[in-house]
């Protein structure tokens, strides 16, 4: 029944070539079978009458022309999926890697899915308490959000998403959640990081992993995360799950999708990656979301590392053209020590004014929020004059923004990894080092809000400071 | 019908064989799951078509059916509120279908076929028609009527005309055209890629309002102009985008998602029946039309989105409408068109888009524009396009924002740096421009004050000088600057601050009427020239600075449109305050 081809012709990179094949279609898997046995799996990139062009996803290395066998199964990729994948590590294409039995399907999905209907989508509003403070009060995660984490090599990345992943919580509500992990490419010491993490915190028993680790086969990559999504879209739209996915690292994905496009010999854009590298990530990442009258919701943080620390690269910008907002961590601010070393300035998290305020975290929110970033960005203008003309030149009211971005950066950015903050302690702690300004300078901030909030921590602060003078 | 057979599938193109009698741009029917495509190129008999729709699972061999028809869209009353997919699908019908996910092969006709809507005729039997007369009315939604006129290549006698409910394939009256005898529906049929004809092209004479004051003040856009956003990632494009489809004041927005996020579209789902039109009071949606192509739906019909919403545009402008439409981001459908191009293996030009992307580009700005409709009556109706560019790194020699900048008349350039410092609108005061500046200063002082475009441009000269002050600043530091010179640099950080920066989510800051622009820059002028005196008068800049009334300078956006005199106000204060300054000093100098 299936159609198995002895035709190879050509070879090169993760690409083969096959000849005289019959009613083949588009995006079809298929099985290489190797001399010695072995099996590796691909997928039809390209028809043209009666030859196929197939994308190898677990290397080519030992397939020859004259004695491997091709067969098309007629299907796309599948994955099984179940309740059962809960607590579970899988390779990068969803076979159980950790000594268990295969899973008993409740259904099984072609992992490239199908595109939300837009008017289906409900919109994302409700505010997840990461207990992290450069997030929850300045850059607030929503569910169903999709927001990045771009990082650099050698930056704590990995510690932070795990931060996340172990404190994450919607305010008063106790509901069914699950993690979805997906590695690409990471090494072994990465993945077993998380994989402890989970453990130690009994997150595991709800989590589902999958693994291509860096010398798993590189071209499987590709799979892997639309694998990921497959669970997830289960988990969450099935089975009413709050799921949270984290994909690390899409740098190694977008790499081998350069490969397979240099292998085409297609025309490069940018850097070598191939010109629909947009399009291409926004069918993984849009798959987060939710979906009206359904309980569950799907929130991604996808990691990836940014060649150079370079914004501009084409991983981080086509992501961040995708994603809505990003979170950066820097270099300088983790020399300094500052951790996580969030850089709040170009962080930003685009679904926000929808997530916080009254009855959702506090009704100053927003204004406070404006008033800190604000703050800090003349703080740093102010240590940018600083460095060039010496601090004593600058005026006395730079001179407090000065100080400030100091402090912030001391006490607010920087949190213990096990330092759990409440929205109000956050809310708070913003409100405190504020006070050091003299009103005026709460230009972002509402009349109602400066009497009710601002003044309260102004006097508080003053009143220490004079307390601490008197003795 | 033609019937050909596929030899060959590469994503969304694909190639078939035995298409003789096919036209370029016709549409086809691919495989038995009957997919829509496009011919985008003939060879012989083999046919080359862009697919709308996923093609996995389609190969060689499967048929290929011809419709003999080229790419359309269906014209007529059920238009508004309706969200389209990039080729006419109604989508909220896909849902009804097809559940929460977009399948394939589903067949829907853009307006419903059940509907009825009430005629109303404005012509009677035996009246004499050309193409383009309006020969009746249907009220569609609160805010919009749609006028029903003789498309275009027809012209006679009205021989019968009825009132009453009709569907829009019914015929409601009957033109006869020399011998033959036509009849005219509510709804007409256009193909996407063909202009809509007009008389006659006119200049833009008025401002569009978008309520957004760094927009109306310094790079307004003329009903019936052209205007670019470029800017990188998270610098404000949709936004702006949003809030001109909120506040422009047009009859009517076709907004179009070509290639962004899925959420977008469902917070303008949301929020437009929510939000009210500040002249009419009613939900927004009713004047809107949206097109949803989104980054994860197939690229081929991100590339046909943006003809499918810029001929509804110009339906309505024919009506003599003023249409705003905006295009979010024009760079996907120039990617779309890049991607189709390399499967075609065509010679690339820059960075890998095919040669044509600037005539492509040209003639989509081309079909905007203030125009004498076709007609008797001599309507003008009015076509402005607002299309967001999304450059590679924000970087603006990309080909996709030069080929835009050759075409556009305005530009709105959003930049990063102020972007992260949450300077919103994040657009550059130095870098942006308008070329209808000039053209629209007699509307300006018509319509608002004789002094609005004076104060523009001194406002404008104080943020240039600011420039240049703040170079030196950074060499030297504040206090080598002279008095007068640190003046300017307060006095431009208020226009930066209270008068630039606009905040789109607040209640009252989101829209500014043109008046209330005008007064809060009159506002904080007027504190400029009073601060000046003062210095002359011997008062350091130091007392300036820490004037009470300042602060209030800087929530007067705050203040709602309905107590615009309490901005005025605060000129009376300034003075005062000022004034008993001065007199402070004299009495400790006797
Ligand atoms: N006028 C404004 N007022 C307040 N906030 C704004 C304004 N403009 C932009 N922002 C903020 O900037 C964020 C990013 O804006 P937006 O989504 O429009 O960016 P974009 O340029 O469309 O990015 P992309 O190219 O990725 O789609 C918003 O979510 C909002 O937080
Ligand atoms: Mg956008």
């Amino acid at each position: 029944m299936f159609k198995d081809y002895l035709t190879i012709t050509d070879i090169s990179g993760p690409l083969l070539i096959v000849d005289q094949v019959n009613d083949i279609k588009f995006g079809e898997l298929v099985e290489i079978f190797l001399p010695n046995g072995n099996k590796r799996r691909g997928q039809v990139l390209e028809v043209n009458r009666n030859t196929a062009l197939i994308q190898v996803l677990e290397g080519t290395s030992g397939i020859d022309v004259d004695k491997s066998k091709v067969r098309f199964l007629g299907r796309e990729i599948e994955l099984s999926v179940s309740m059962d994948m809960l607590g579970r590590v899988f390779g990068g294409l969803g076979a159980p890697i950790d000594g268990g039995p295969s899973i008993i399907p409740d259904e099984r999905v072609d992992i490239s899915g199908a595109p939300i209907n837009p008017t289906a989508r409900n919109y994302p509003n409700e505010f997840i308490q990461t207990g992290i403070s450069t997030i929850d009060g300045l850059n607030p995660l929503v569910r169903g959000q999709k927001l990045p984490l771009f990082s650099g090599s050698g930056l704590p990345h990995n510690r932070f998403a795990a931060q996340i992943a172990r404190q994450s919580k919607v305010l008063g509500k106790e509901e069914d959640f699950a993690v979805v992990f997906g590695a690409m490419g990471i090494t072994f010491e990465e993945a077993q990081f998380f994989i402890d993490d989970f453990k130690r915190t009994g997150a595991i028993e709800r989590a589902v992993l999958f693994l291509n680790l860096a010398n798993d086969p590189a071209i499987e990559r590709i799979a892997t995360p639309r694998v990921v999504f497959t669970a997830a879209e289960y988990l969450a739209f099935k089975m009413d799950m709050h799921v949270l996915v984290i994909l690390t690292d899409m740098t190694n994905y977008c790499e081998a999708l350069r490969e397979v496009s240099a292998a085409r010999k297609e025309i490069p854009g940018r850097r070598g990656y191939p010109g629909y590298l947009y399009t291409d990530l926004s069918t993984i990442y849009e798959r987060a979301g939710r979906i009206k009258g359904k309980k569950g919701s799907i929130t991604l943080i996808p990691i990836l590392s940014m060649p150079e620390d370079d914004k501009t690269h084409p991983i981080p910008d086509l992501t961040g053209y995708i994603t809505e907002g990003q979170i950066i961590l820097s270099r300088p601010l983790h020399k300094k020590k500052v951790s996580p070393p969030v850089d709040v300035l170009p962080s930003l998290s685009r679904l926000k004014d929808k997530g916080i305020g009254k009855g959702k975290t506090r009704e100053d929110h927003a204004d406070l929020l404006n008033q800190l970033y604000a703050a800090y960005a003349k703080g740093k203008e102010a240590q940018e004059l600083a460095v060039i003309l010496g601090e004593a030149s600058l005026s006395e009211i730079d001179k407090v923004y000065f100080g400030f971005a100091e402090t912030f950066e001391r006490e607010y950015v920087s949190q213990d990894e096990y330092e759990n903050r409440s929205i109000e302690e956050t809310l708070d702690l913003g409100w405190k080092l504020l006070s050091v300004f003299p009103k005026e300078e709460m230009k972002r901030v509402r009349e109602e809000y400066i009497e009710k909030y601002f003044k309260k921590f102004k006097k508080e602060t003053t009143e220490s400071i004079t307390n601490s003078k008197l003795q | 019908m033609v019937e050909g057979k596929i030899v060959r599938v590469s994503g969304p193109l694909v190639v078939a064989e035995g298409m003789l009698g096919t036209k370029m741009y016709d549409v086809v029917n691919v495989s038995e799951k009957k997919l829509m495509g496009e011919i985008i190129e003939l060879k012989n008999d083999l046919a080359s078509i862009q697919v709308y729709e996923d093609t996995e699972g389609v190969g060689p061999g499967e048929p290929v059916y011809g419709t003999g028809a080229p790419l359309s869209v269906e014209l007529g009353p059920g238009l508004i509120e309706s969200i389209f997919d990039g080729t006419q699908r109604p989508l909220n019908i896909i849902k009804e279908m097809a559940g929460d996910y977009i399948m394939r092969g589903i067949s829907i006709p853009g307006l419903s076929r059940k509907r009825k809507w009430k005629f109303k005729p404005t012509v009677k039997k035996g009246d004499t028609v050309v193409s383009g007369d309006i020969i009746g009315t249907v009220k569609e939604t609160t805010l919009v009527t749609v006028k029903i006129t003789v498309p275009p290549g027809i012209n006679g006698k009205i021989i019968a005309i009825k009132e009453g409910e009709f569907t829009v394939e019914e015929t409601v009256a009957t033109i006869k055209d020399g011998k033959e005898e036509k009849g005219i529906k509510l709804s007409q049929v256009w193909p996407v890629r063909i202009p809509r004809p007009f008389a006659k092209k006119l200049s833009p004479l008025e401002a569009l309002v978008t309520g957004q004051r760094v927009l109306d003040t310094f790079f307004p856009i003329g009903k019936g102009g052209t205007a670019c956003v470029p800017g990188p990632f998270g610098s404000g494009k949709t936004v702006i985008q949003h809030q001109l489809a909120k506040w422009a004041d047009a009859e009517i927005i076709v907004y179009i998602g070509c290639g962004e996020r899925g959420n977008e579209m469902t917070d303008v789902l949301l929020e437009f029946p929510e939000l009210k039109d500040p002249g009419s009071g009613e939900p927004l949606m009713k004047r809107t039309v949206l097109i949803a192509n989104t980054s994860n739906m197939p690229v081929a019909a991100r590339e046909a989105s943006v003809y499918t919403g810029i001929t509804i545009a110009e339906y309505f402008r024919d009506m003599g409408m003023s249409v705003a439409l905006m295009a979010d981001s024009t760079s996907r459908w120039a990617e779309a068109m890049r991607e189709i191009s390399g499967r075609l293996e065509e010679m690339p030009g820059e960075e890998g888009y095919p040669a044509y992307l600037g005539a492509r580009i040209a003639s989509f700005y081309e079909r905007a524009g203030r125009v004498k409709c076709l007609g008797s009556d001599d309507r003008e109706g009015m076509l402005s396009v607002i299309g967001a560019v999304s450059p590679p790194g924000g970087d603006l020699s990309d080909p996709v924002v030069q080929a835009t900048l050759r075409v556009v008349k305005v530009f709105w350039s959003l930049e990063d740096k102020l972007a992260a410092m949450r300077h919103f609108p994040a657009i550059s005061w130095l870098n942006s421009y308008s070329l209808y500046a000039d053209s629209l200063e007699n509307y300006f002082k018509d319509t608002v004050e004789s002094d609005f475009v004076k104060n523009q441009r001194t406002a404008m000269m104080l943020l240039q000088n600011e420039a240049e002050l703040q170079e030196i600043v950074r060499l030297v530091g504040v206090d080598a600057l002279s008095e007068n010179d640190q003046l300017t640099l307060e006095v431009s950080r208020s226009i930066r601050e209270d008068f630039l920066h606009q905040n789109a989510f607040h209640d009252v800051d989101t829209y500014t009427s043109l008046k209330k622009q005008y007064t809060l820059l009159k506002v904080i002028l007027y504190f400029y020239e009073r601060a000046k005196q003062s210095l002359d008068e011997g008062i350091p800049i130091s007392m300036i600075k820490s004037l009470k009334v300042r602060d209030r300078i800087a929530r007067a956006k705050y203040i709602p449109e309905n107590e615009i005199a309490k901005i005025e106000e605060i000129m009376k204060d300034t003075n005062e305050e000022l004034a008993s300054i001065s007199r402070e000093k004299i009495k400790s100098e006797v």
